[in-house]
């Protein structure tokens, strides 16, 4: 790392660990400071969002036209699970458990996270995790190449050897989020300044600390999953193999028991993202904090029951489909409160369209639209049409894309000028908004109409008349990919210099954290804050 | 403002949208919509679907409409001044309550629909289909035929050597015929990993699980040819695995079902009579064995014989071969190798086509041993796999290394 880069950030009383590149090794090594955390996740999900983004151009350019083009559908297969897994547990997760890390101290008026040894783990498992999947593409018979969603039988008997490695790099990750989760819980509830109520409590804070005990209940059931996994491989049980007593379903529902609430990790910590970006920039209060704070608990819970949804067309009895199915629906209706609530506070605000603001806008219209289709997989009947078809992947990428990721711009866009003291350039953020925006939806929608028409999910050659609009998505994500650089280029440019910020930054902000100096010092708040 | 809305461009405009479909119909290089299908089970889904996309179509005009309105007017730089309002309990109780009342309305007819395609009572006729990796297998239980539905696309189009036909990777060497108008129960189920059968058309999209079995059904009402593909990720050849079903009236179905089964039993005595085999050229066995080869082995195996080791082992060089005897590499295609992806392809090929791979691979690749295969060697080593059970090798079967 460019010792400029780091300069802003440890100019206050960074703990010098010796001159040089060793002394700079270990001052990132060994920090167990929220900030520097936090920047370390935050740099790890920006490289690996390039990463992966990487790996989903890839499969585009060989999906632009029929035919074998450029990678072979092993390959193709590989990219698929690795590009699944990195987006997932190496971009949004790190990245919101970086916001959470810069942010959560600052936000509640207190000095540290609650365990700083205990995060200084939690990130530094991540790299060593990844560098494990990662070497997977090296090794005989490739990478794991059965998708993200690691189906048995495709995963155990007929798996290459690497597997054992994901499965490993799994624990590592499952490890490190329990780790961090339990710390953003200890801080969220120990460490509030006096007076700072749970229903004073931003509602970044809120969903996060719900999003922590969701990962602390689920982690360890994909740790279960991937480790019966493991014993089907070499220990001679057969947990998903009927020749000997088992059921390929059961993996299935032990998958998605951790799969469904996981969605929800990585779309809460973007709820309250959204919910602290939109009241600044309408400058009005946020409308019915407190049934956000409900709604946020309910789609938690919820979140825990609903998950054969996933699993419609494997044969599980009537009875099932109609329960999963009836709480599925369920699920919008806590989410819906979200929505209006958001709307209803731009209602009648004195809105300003900074580029936070436009990310913050976009998320609720197209989160919203992936909401929508949904709701329509969750009727069964019409699931059977749409189950494992690029609908699917359309809505998902809605979801997590436009919705997701957007709110992570919004984040940053919002916070950076706090974390390094310097105003990012509004044009270029601008341009990246409009040129993400129109590009995405160039990406996702066609996936509906394909999906619809009848194109399968994870292929990597299709039929001739789903050319047309093959095409357009890969000319919309080959924009997409490319406008993310822009976003790094200002990211980087605004860690290294630009125009001084006060503590305030945005006008209608409110909060502990716009009452410290821009960049914060290296103990947030040495004395509690006063709360009103 | 609701009626504002409604009587909008907008509101128009994505109307316009729920037609599309019909003016789209011909062209389907632009299908943007569901099929209709030809079952009435298929057409419930369409219809359900059509509603639930009109459901979120109003309610996405509304809360997008506030939105745009507020987005346009309520800004600072037109000078509008914020409101302090900030809480309404009451307004939160009505957007509970309105959405659940919606999604009532929605699960009646998904509800209806449902219990609808889960009774597989009273059918008429059987089939189960049965996938493996890479194609799928079908039994008519009441007639007795069973046969291999392989993709017939061309290796030269997937690998763009040749123009793709407009069938490319939906075409298969032996469709299924069906009835119409009767109920056809169908039972899917696996060789090896998951699978999953999906006939847009049909309505039907079942997940084929290895040692399960289960039911679904169609009572197909229009004669005609429906296509569709494997829709669960089930490895490399994943994509090449297409579904093929065509609709007859049922004096052609029972026309259909007698001459194949005449066929299948003159191709199973053709195949175990060793006086009546025919002996090629080396030249024709190579052609032959080339494409075959491509067709059947290249998913695994790679077109240059390289295979993905160590899941599936290299042929170049490999000591079944090019080395002797040569019985072991006949065998390994006619029993395979149980426990792992190299199945049984006695029922699949015939001898002609089994001695020709088995050339092929004698002689690419720098394999050159020289060795020409005949069908008389296949016959020979079939008729006598007949005699003996199958071996199975236990300690493969059972996972322990």
């Amino acid at each position: 790392m460019n010792p400029d880069m780091t300069a802003s950030l440890d100019h206050d009383h960074g703990p010098e660990q010796g001159k040089g590149f060793i002394g700079l090794a270990k001052r990132w090594l060994f920090t167990t400071n929220h900030k520097d955390i936090g920047t370390l996740y935050l740099l790890l999900a920006l490289f690996n969002f390039f990463l992966a983004g990487g790996m989903g151009l890839l499969m585009r350019a060989e999906l632009f036209q029929p035919g074998h083009r450029f990678i072979d559908p092993n390959f193709y297969n590989q990219m698929t699970t690795l590009h699944g897994l990195i987006m997932l547990f190496g971009v949004i997760m790190p990245a919101f458990t970086g916001m959470a890390n810069w942010q959560v101290p600052l936000m509640i008026g207190a000095p540290d996270m609650a365990l700083p040894r205990l995060n200084n783990w939690s990130f530094w498992l991540l790299p060593f995790a990844f560098i494990l999947l990662l070497s997977t593409t090296l090794q005989a018979g490739g990478a794991p190449n059965f998708g993200w969603t690691m189906y048995a039988p495709l995963s155990t008997k007929y798996a290459p050897p690497s597997t054992d490695f994901l499965i490993f790099s799994v624990h590592m990750m499952g490890i490190s989020s329990i780790m961090g989760s339990i710390n953003i819980v200890a801080t969220i509830l120990n460490m509030r300044a006096p007076g700072l109520t749970m229903m004073k409590l931003p509602m970044f804070c809120w969903t996060w600390l719900v999003t922590a005990f969701l990962l602390i209940a689920i982690m360890p059931v994909l740790a279960g999953a991937v480790t019966m996994m493991l014993a089907d491989r070499h220990f001679g049980t057969s947990f998903f193999d009927a020749a000997g007593g088992g059921d390929p379903v059961l993996f299935q529902h032990i998958f998605w028991f951790f799969g469904h609430p996981e969605v929800y990790v990585l779309v809460l910590p973007a709820f309250g993202v959204i919910s602290e970006v939109i009241p600044t920039f309408s400058h009005k209060r946020l409308f019915g904090y407190n049934f956000m704070v409900y709604a946020t608990c309910c789609i938690a819970l919820l979140s825990f029951i609903v998950w054969a949804h996933h699993m419609f067309t494997t044969g599980i009895p009537l009875g099932a489909e109609l329960f999963f199915m009836y709480a599925t629906m369920l699920i919008s209706v806590p989410t819906g409160i979200k929505v209006f609530n958001w709307a209803s506070t731009m209602f009648r605000g004195s809105m300003t369209f900074e580029t936070p603001m436009l990310f913050a806008v976009a998320f609720v219209f197209m989160f919203t639209f992936g909401g929508f289709t949904g709701l329509m997989l969750s009727l069964v009947p019409a699931d059977y049409q749409y189950q494992d078809t690029y609908f699917v992947v359309a809505h998902f990428h809605y979801v997590l894309v436009p919705g997701v990721v957007f709110a992570l711009f919004a984040g940053t866009y919002y916070w950076l000028p706090k974390w390094t003291g310097h105003m990012y350039n509004e044009r270029w953020g601008k341009i990246h908004f409009w040129l993400s925006t129109i590009s995405v939806n160039v990406l996702f929608m066609p996936m509906h109409f394909l999906g619809l028409a009848g194109m399968p999910r994870r292929i990597p050659d299709y039929a001739v008349q789903f050319t047309n609009f093959n095409m357009i998505i890969s000319i919309g994500g080959f924009i997409f990919g490319l406008s993310q650089l822009i976003f790094a280029w200002n990211v980087i440019r605004t860690i290294r210099g630009g125009p001084k910020v006060d503590a305030q930054v945005w006008e209608g902000a409110h909060g502990l954290e716009w009452t410290l100096p821009s960049p914060p010092p290296y103990h947030s708040f040495t004395t509690p804050p006063h709360i009103h | 403002m609701l009626r504002k809305i409604l009587s909008s461009k907008a509101f128009v405009i994505v109307f316009c949208f729920f037609w599309v479909d019909a003016v789209f119909a011909e062209a389907d290089h632009w299908q943007m919509n569901m099929f209709k299908g030809v079952t009435s089970v298929s057409r419930d889904m369409y219809n359900l679907h059509m509603i639930a996309m009109l459901v979120c179509a109003i309610i996405g005009m509304v809360v997008f409409g506030i939105m745009i309105y507020s987005l346009i007017h309520h800004r600072k730089s037109k000078g509008y001044q914020a409101a302090k309002f900030h809480d309404n309990t009451r307004l939160e109780i009505v957007w509970t309550l309105i959405p659940f009342l919606i999604l009532l309305g929605l699960a009646f007819p998904a509800t209806r629909t449902l219990i609808k395609l889960d009774n597989v009572d009273q059918s008429q006729i059987t089939i189960k289909v049965v996938g493996s990796q890479w194609k799928w297998e079908y039994f008519y239980l009441d007639e007795g035929l069973h046969f291999y539905s392989n993709l017939a696309t061309p290796f030269d189009q997937i690998q763009n050597k040749q123009p793709k036909d407009s069938n490319y990777l939906l075409s298969v060497d032996k469709e299924i015929v069906v009835p119409v108008d009767k109920k056809i129960r169908f039972l899917v189920t696996s060789r090896d990993v998951i699978h999953s059968w999906w006939v847009p058309e049909l309505g039907i999209k079942r997940d084929a699980m290895p040692g399960f079995m289960y039911e679904a059904w169609a009572r197909i009402e229009k004669p005609g040819i429906y296509r569709g593909q494997c829709t669960e990720l089930c490895g490399v050849g994943h994509a090449y695995m297409p579904i093929v079903v065509r609709a007859v009236s049922m004096e052609e179905y029972q026309q259909w079902v007698s001459q194949q089964l005449a066929e299948e039993k003159s191709w199973k005595e053709q195949q175990n009579n060793l006086t009546s085999q025919k002996t090629k050229t080396r030249d024709e066995l190579m052609k032959l064995g080339q494409e075959k080869y491509n067709m059947v082995c290249s998913a695994c195996h790679q077109p240059n014989g390289t295979g993905i080791p160590p899941m599936y082992p290299a042929l170049k060089g490999s000591s079944i071969a090019v080395g002797h005897p040569i019985d072991r590499h006949i065998n390994m295609l006619l029993i395979g190798s149980p426990g792992s992806a190299m199945q049984s392809y006695a029922d699949m090929l015939s001898n002609e086509e089994i001695a020709a791979i088995i050339t092929y691979v004698r002689n690419a690749w720098e394999n050159n041993t020289n060795d020409i295969v005949q069908p008389l060697d296949i016959a020979k080593l079939r008729v006598e796999t007949n005699k003996k059970p199958t071996v199975v090798e236990k300690i493969n079967v059972g996972g322990l290394k």
